[in-house]
């Protein structure tokens, strides 16, 4: 039952981008193309949820016990940019194909602050170790859920006239803010 | 360039927030009130004049193919300052800050001008260019916030100016945070662009 409770939460409720605002930067970047919002919540889903194992262990076994938790910003940091770059390598041998369909996205998430920002909250929540991974794949699910909606609303986008000064970011924000308005109406759906 | 250049180019010609549209996340996370803007627009400010020094400062030792790597253990160093200092005097500040304390470290800004501008200048004008563009920041922000927070609670700073009961809560809420951020920077582009 908790795990439901931490999924919804994470999914919908407290949704990563729409409530939370973590990871605004991929959100209006290539939120263009239905194909490219899937490719990139592949990818971040990934990488999170392994940020989060990894991190979770880093802070446990080794911050905790040298008693240089003041690290974690530096650590984490560092180890999220170190695991993109080894699962690409990984990627690139032993799956392709996989590789092929994520490839340029894997970089970018370096600098998505939603997964440094999931792996702190994780810590500071004091999940233990299968529910921060838990927590993590949920989160990430909804950052596609949320990047996915607005790709499909803004392909229609392109079609209708746009006042000149609201083209580009504007409307973006506008719209996410009518998807984030709609979200709401999650609230109050698990306690 | 002249050196009051550097230092004027953030406020409203490059001005990170509204032209550059870097550093989306703690600008709509934080503004819920125009003293948590003008807080985090002075953290960010506080990393951004340092890393920026060091970072102009240590260009010439740092290899080409480790800078970013570099950059960011720099930039990681001082949010960490910045951190234990505001748990330190300002709790309840920090408190309302939460998360995006130490998410200043993947602010795009910060990284920007180091990339763009401090491995590429002196010293003395990466410093000019950090103040810049943390004023810059500060200064959006703190504009973003006390629109919300006058329209969603009525006050400014805490200072009541409308009465309890025109309220629009839904400027607080997070989708308040897009529909502002949206409208300034459309009217941005109405009157500033060209």
């Amino acid at each position: 039952m908790e795990f439901i409770n931490v999924i919804i939460l994470a999914l919908f409720v407290n949704n990563v981008i729409l409530a939370q605002f973590l990871g605004i930067c991929p959100f209006l970047g290539v939120s263009n193309k239905v194909s490219t919002a899937v490719g990139m919540g592949a990818a971040v889903t990934f990488v999170m949820a392994l940020a989060n194992l990894v991190t979770y262990l880093i802070y446990f076994y080794i911050l905790i016990p040298l008693h240089i938790e003041f690290m974690q910003t530096i650590s984490f940091i560092l180890i999220i940019a170190f695991l993109v770059q080894v699962v690409e390598i990984i990627l690139k041998k032993a799956a392709p194909s996989l590789y092929q369909a994520l490839g340029i996205y894997l970089p970018l998430i370096t600098t998505n602050c939603a997964v440094l920002g999931i792996a702190i909250l994780a810590i500071m929540k004091n999940y233990n170790i299968v529910m921060s991974v838990v927590y993590a794949s949920a989160t990430a699910i909804g950052f596609t859920l949320a990047i996915v909606l607005m790709a499909g609303i803004r392909e229609q986008l392109e079609l209708t006239g746009i006042p000149k000064g609201m083209k580009g970011f504007p409307i973006s924000l506008i719209t996410a803010g009518l998807l984030s308005l709609a979200f709401m109406g999650f609230a109050g759906l698990v306690k | 360039m002249s050196n009051l250049k550097y230092l004027t180019n953030g406020f409203i010609k490059e001005n990170p927030t509204l032209v550059l549209v870097l550093g989306t996340c703690p600008t709509l996370a934080v503004t819920t009130a125009a003293v948590n803007g003008l807080g985090m627009g002075a953290a960010t400010t506080f990393v951004l004049v340092f890393s920026n020094l060091f970072i102009a400062a240590l260009k010439n030792v740092i290899p080409n193919k480790v800078r970013i790597a570099a950059f960011v253990v720099i930039i990681a160093s001082f949010v960490t300052i910045v951190d234990l200092t505001m748990k330190a005097f300002t709790p309840g500040l920090y408190a309302a800050l939460g998360v995006f304390i130490p998410l200043i470290v993947v602010n795009c800004i910060i990284l920007g001008r180091a990339e763009a501008f401090a491995q590429k200048n002196k010293v003395f004008p990466a410093i000019l260019d950090g103040i810049g563009m943390g004023i810059g920041f500060t200064l959006a922000l703190t504009i973003m916030g006390s629109f919300r927070e006058l329209l969603g609670n009525g006050t400014i700073f805490n200072y009541r100016i409308l009465s309890e009961t025109s309220k629009i809560l839904v400027f607080i809420l997070p989708p308040g945070a897009f529909f502002t951020y949206g409208y300034m920077i459309a009217l941005r582009n109405k009157f500033l662009s060209k």
